[in-house]
This record gives C-alpha cells, structure tokens and sequence, in this order.
C-alpha cells in the first residue's frame, strides 16, 4: 500500500501539488484561521506572554535572584491575611455575581414587556452604568459614600436618621463595594438575558398557557430552560471578571478599613507593586486561575453537550 | 561636463562635512538624557524646573527630554516598577520614600554626586541618608520637588478659643519658640487639646486609614514614644512596654478624633480642614495652599508648627524624594551632572520658591531661604514648616531594615494597629498577636 502512494507522488503530474496548495488555501477553515491570525497573535502578545510572565514571576523569590518553585503559594497558605483575602473575594464575586444575575433577570423581564416604542429608549438608559468607566462612576459613589461629607448621609440628616459609616465599618464598607459592582454589572446580565428572551419562541408561550401555565410555571419550564446555556455563559464571564475586579475597590475603600474589602486584585498590587514584592503580587492574582479554569471548563463542556443534544 | 563637476564638487563638500563632523559641537553633542520626575501638584512649580533644566541642558549640549509623571493612582510607582522590570525607560527616575532602597540593584551609586553635594550643601538628614543609603553606598540623590514635611497645621481662632492655647505665641515666625510653651506642648498636651476642640464640635482630623498620611503621623507618635515595632537588626519588638503604652495613649487620642477616620484617605483631612471643621490636621502646607484659593476666610487662621513632644523626643513625619540613575542609562555623565546642579544653593531656592514653600531640601544647610518667612496669609504661617531645633524627622517603621519598613508602611500596619485596638474592639494581646503574625510575614528574603 506504501509502495502504491509512494508511485503515485513520483508519479503525479506536476501541476498537482500547486492544485493541492491551492485548494488547501481555498479551505474554509485555512481562510478564517489565516482571518482570525491577527487577533490570536495580539491574544498572544497581549494575554499569554503576560500571564506566562507573571506564572514566571510567581516562581522566583522576593529580590527576583532565585527559583524558587511553588514557594510563594506555600508561603501565602500560611499567612491568615491571604485566607482573609480569599474570603473577601468570594463574598465578593458570589453575591455580587448572584445580585446582578437575580436584578438583570427581573429586569429584562420588565423591558421585554414594554411596547416596543419605547423599548430603545429604556435599553439604552439601564446600559449606562455599564457603559460608562467603572474607576469614574466609582468616584461619584465615593463622594455619595463619603466618609464626611457623604450625600447619603446628607438626606439621612434631613429625616432624622443617623449617619451610616459607609466606608468606615467593615460590613458597610463590603455593602458598599458590591453595591457599586452590582449597579456597574447588572445591565450586562440585562441585555444579554433581554437578547436571550427575544430569542425563545412565541409558540412555546402559547403552547404552556393552552396548558394552562401561570406565570410562574412559564418562567420555569419554557423561559429558565431556554435561556439556561446564556446564563451559564453569563455567570460564568462575570464571575471571573469580578474576582479579577481592582478599580471599584480600589477607587472606594482602597482595601479598607483594616484589609475588610480587600480583593485578590487588590492585595495583589499592595503586596507587589507598594511593598515591592513582585513575585508574591504575582503569585496572590494567579492563585484564582486554577480555580476559574476548572469551573469554566466545567460550564463550557455542559454548554457544549447541551447544544449537540438539540 | 558641467555635471560632471557639479556632482564632483557636491561630493567634496559632503565629504569634508563628513570629515568635519565629530569636530563640530552642536545642540546634542553631549548626547541626550530622558528625565521622569514627580509632577508637582504646585502650579508653576513644575515651569521653574523646567527653566533650570533647559538651562543646563543649552549650557551642556545636552538634548533634554522631561517627563512629569504623577503620583496620582501610583502612576509613578508603576513607572519605576515596569522601568525595573524593564531595563529600559528614563535616564533619570524621581523615586518616593522606599523606592530607591527597594531598587537598589537597578540603580547606578551616586557617592560621587553626594559627596560634591554635602561639601556644598552640608550634613545630609538622617531620614534622608536612611532611604538613600544602603550598605555605605548612596544610590539616590536627595531631590528637592516633593520632599516634605506633614508637621501639624492648626486653626489660630480655634485654639485660642477652645484650648486657650495661642499657636503663634509658641511658635511664632521669625523668632524661636517660646520655650516655656514649646516644652509643654507634648502628646499628652496634644490628646487634651483634641478633646477639647472634639467637644466644641471641632475635632482634630488625623485619618487611621491606609494610606500615607495616616501613616506618617502614626509613625511620628510611635517614633516619639520610642516604639519600634522591628529593630534595626530586622528583630520583631512588638511586645515591648513603650508599644503597649503607645498604644493605650493613641486609644485614647483616637476617640477624640473627627468620626470614621478610619475610612479616611489622603484627601479626607486636607477637606477637612479646608471646610472650617476641623481644629488641626497634620500634614505639608498643600491643604493651607488649597484654603487659600478655595476658603480665604480658612486660610488667614492656619499655622503650621512643630509636633507635639514624646518620651523620646520630638519626631515630624518626613517623606523624601530622590532621583534614581538606573544602570541601563546611557548616558550616566550627563544624568550626574544634572542632579549636581539641580541640587546647588541657587537652583534649590529656587525649586523651593517655585513650590511656594512646599519641598524642603534634604541638606541641613538649605533650610534658610526666605520663603517660609514670606508666605501668608497669614504672614510666616509656614516659617516653622522647615525642621528646626530639637526635632526629629523621620519615616513611619524606621529604624527597621528598609525591605521590611517598607512593607510596613505601604501595608498601614502602624494606623491599623491602633484602628483595630481603638475601634475594632480588640484587646491590647489580640491587636499584638495580629501585629506579630503580619510581620512575620514581612521577614521573607
């Protein structure tokens, strides 16, 4: 069989290998990989050297002069501060995550509902908060959350009631974070639950009220399951970006007050960068990418299977 | 034929300008220099500093490229940091506080630098040498934009009225201070006052944040007590009597604080100030500047003056700046050469004027420029601002090993000590045991 194929390549004429090139190039797959070659060499350049660096880093001592393994994550198990960071962080993510999941849920519900006049008007108003800069939108809260000159506090004062410490007391001070990452988060839970409400037939409504469905039955049979592959999705891209988050903590309580809002970012940079620590900074941001890679592989692959199952 | 000579003669020329060429002393002979420095929240202080560079840089040759960097959002420190990493950036990098120390192995030895400087100059201050010295090699030069003071900064009316203590009369401008008041204006005396002005509902504004103003002038009471939490040698002195009694003190202190300060940062006290609440906060004259555009009626009643005295001594929180060299530079020769003249008599006059009195060199010899007697109103607030007498001047965590005080400080381990004892209803073993355990993990090599 062997001796065949090698006879036919000393046999084939020589316009065939340019015709092999040729149509290997005409491939679909040959032109949306050569397509997409400039994004994967900027993801490269621009996420995988980084985060190959920082691994790297994360393996050397405090000076950066010697190797020094897993020693660095060995070190940070010991510590009480990491575990109180690791704490905080998951408090963090999961009720800031659980909140915008619940909120961009009831919401998109409220503008699929609406006459489709006004809808455009009312979608665009509830993106704002996303669409605008976190570190800026952070500062208008921090100036509403004021230690001393909070407006909160303000109209509280007109009413009676006394001053709350927004940013003073440890439980406050970690309301106050996911408030703001709640506000920030929740219209891009909204508008991808809204596309994915667009998305589930009429027929299926009408099918469950033949059956007579309340809304609630609606809900859980025919809209939850239909939408369950985006919510995954959704949950799943935010979870990392909040226990990645730096800004809204950083800009609010800057970590405080005594370390009660610290996240992994931040005390990230405390360690590495304003105590010129590098290499335990790195290791403190890598420690989450284990965690979230076997959640996300997890979701994906379900994601995956649901969707060769329909 | 014709061009034929006109190209032979294009050719000579060219070749003799050619030949010429190293001979000729242009714009950019001594090569180009890259400086990044502090951008100074002063405005017209960072014109001054250009003017003396360029200055130099026509009378060098030297073609000078300047770069403000700001220290908003850490952006400077993020500049040192990638620029170590690096191995590539500016020629010259201003550095704050434990920057120089905590780069040491990228940065070029300046002694040559120093020891024109201190010749001309006179006696470097100990802060200064301490975070600009390691293992007998200087590796930074002192740098005058940005090097501060945060002594306390009172209101007249409010003293007098409340604590029946004149601040002008104890220190006033021009003259030295009144003995008899001076000795007695102790942290004891300082706690009372606070009380007081917490009662008549203008409480002093000192933040038990994380960040460096609340930490500078926890720092200068502990130092003032004698409280060391690592020793010189790197040794854990926690649990000493004079960190019990610090302590038990700032407790008491801490309650007559303006509310939440816990939460506050680094603009909490200066508005503070600024909006007529508080009595005093401590801290460069940057918030009586602010008054003084912003609420005059404030601003004609601020005095700055000394810290308030402790068992051991008077210490005022100081943060110095410097400018780094990094060895990748290429051109060491100019960098030197520029950091010597910005640090002569007359060009630090004139930074310090350019700041409106704001930096304070960190040679003993150039605390006596006119300035601080000038500023107002009102006339000689700031004329104690520059270090005197029987003071101090110190970083919060000092004498500890720089590596270690660095961590310290940047972590606020000194504020949240006393946040958590006063506030975080800790006992006094539980707030120490804490201590302990974070710095033990500071000692990592």
């Amino acid at each position: 069989m062997s001796v065949i194929a090698h006879a036919d390549r000393i046999q084939a004429p020589p316009g065939a290998a340019v015709r092999r090139r040729k149509s290997f190039l005409r491939r679909r797959s040959t032109v949306a990989f050569f397509m997409a070659l400039p994004l994967i060499l900027i993801v490269a350049l621009l996420v995988l050297y980084p985060a190959s660096y920082a691994v790297y880093l994360s393996t050397l001592n405090k000076t950066m002069e010697r190797f020094v393994g897993f020693g660095n994550f060995l070190f940070l198990f010991k510590r009480d501060s990491f575990w109180m960071v690791v704490e905080q962080s998951v408090i963090f993510a999961v009720t800031a995550v659980l909140f915008k999941a619940v909120i961009g849920l009831v919401v998109a519900h409220f503008v699929h509902n609406l006459p489709a006049k006004g809808q455009r008007k009312w979608r665009g108003m509830l993106l704002v908060p996303w669409v605008i800069p976190p570190a800026m939108s952070t500062l208008a809260w921090l100036w509403l959350f004021d230690p001393s000159y909070s407006a909160f506090n303000w109209i509280f004062a007109h009413f009676g009631i006394d001053p709350v410490p927004w940013l003073g007391n440890p439980y406050w001070a970690r309301f106050a974070v996911i408030l703001v990452n709640v506000w920030v988060g929740a219209p891009f839970f909204m508008i991808m639950y809204l596309a994915a409400l667009k998305s589930v037939p009429d027929q299926l409504y009408e099918a469950a009220e033949i059956d007579g469905a309340n809304w609630f039955q609606k809900l859980w049979y025919v809209t939850l399951p239909m939408m369950r592959n985006i919510i995954s999705i959704t949950v799943l891209f935010s979870l990392i970006v909040t226990f990645a988050n730096f800004d809204i903590v950083r800009v609010l309580t800057n970590g405080g007050p005594l370390d009660q809002t610290q996240v992994f970012a931040t005390w990230a940079f405390r360690l590495g960068i304003e105590s010129n620590d590098i290499p335990l900074g790195a290791s403190v941001s890598l420690f989450m990418f284990p965690v979230l890679a076997f959640a996300a592989i997890f979701i994906l692959r379900d994601i995956n299977r649901r969707g060769n199952e329909a | 034929m014709r061009e034929l000579q006109s190209g032979r003669r294009r050719f000579m020329t060219i070749a003799a300008g050619l030949a010429a060429a190293p001979y000729v002393r242009t714009s950019r002979a001594a090569g180009t220099l890259n400086i990044g420095v502090w951008d100074h929240w002063v405005p017209g202080a960072n014109a001054v500093f250009t003017g003396l560079c360029n200055e130099w840089a026509a009378r060098e040759k030297v073609e000078l490229k300047i770069d403000f960097i700001t220290t908003q959002g850490n952006k400077l420190m993020l500049t040192i940091a990638s620029e170590a990493q690096a191995g590539a950036g500016h020629d010259v990098l201003a550095m704050p506080t434990f920057w120089a120390t905590g780069h040491e192995r990228h940065l070029e030895p300046v002694d040559d630098v120093m020891a024109t400087l201190i010749k001309q100059n006179g006696k470097v201050v100990d802060v200064v040498e301490y975070l600009g010295r390691q293992d007998g090699r200087w590796l930074a030069v002192p740098a005058t934009p940005g090097s501060q003071i945060k002594p306390p900064c009172g209101r007249i009316d409010l003293f007098k009225k409340h604590v029946g203590l004149d601040l002008t009369k104890m220190y006033p401008a021009g003259h030295a201070p009144d003995a008899s008041l001076a000795d007695r204006w102790t942290w004891d005396t300082f706690a009372t006052a606070a009380e007081k002005c917490r009662q008549a509902g203008h409480p002093f504004g000192l933040g038990l944040g994380q960040t460096t103003d609340s930490t500078d002038w926890v720092g200068a009471l502990f130092a003032a007590y004698g409280a060391e939490l690592v020793d010189a040698k790197g040794e854990i002195r926690v649990r000493t009597d004079a960190v019990r009694e610090v302590l038990e003190f700032a407790k008491r202190l801490a309650h007559a604080l303006a509310p939440d300060v816990s939460a506050w940062d680094d603009a909490s006290n200066n508005k503070w100030l600024i909006s007529g609440k508080g009595a005093l906060i401590m801290n460069p004259p940057s918030a009586w500047a602010v008054a003084k555009r912003d609420a005059p009626k404030v601003a004609e009643q601020l005095w700055t003056f000394p810290s308030p005295k402790g068992p051991k001594g008077r210490v005022q929180p100081g943060l110095p700046f410097y400018w780094g060299i990094w060895k990748f530079s290429r051109n060491k020769a100019a960098a030197k050469s520029l950091l010597t003249y910005l640090s002569l008599r007359p060009q630090v006059e004139k930074l310090v004027n350019g700041s409106g009195g704001f930096d304070i060199p960190g040679f003993s010899g150039l605390r006596d420029f006119g300035i601080w007697s000038r500023e107002g109103p009102p006339k000689g607030t700031l004329y104690n601002y520059p270090p005197r007498s029987d003071q101090i001047v110190a970083i919060a965590a000092a004498p500890a090993p720089t590596a270690i005080a660095n961590q310290i400080y940047a972590q606020g381990t000194l504020p949240k000590m006393v946040a958590r004892y006063a506030f975080g209803g800790e006992s006094l073993a539980r707030t120490l045991d804490r201590t302990e355990s974070e710095l033990e993990g500071m000692m990592r090599t």
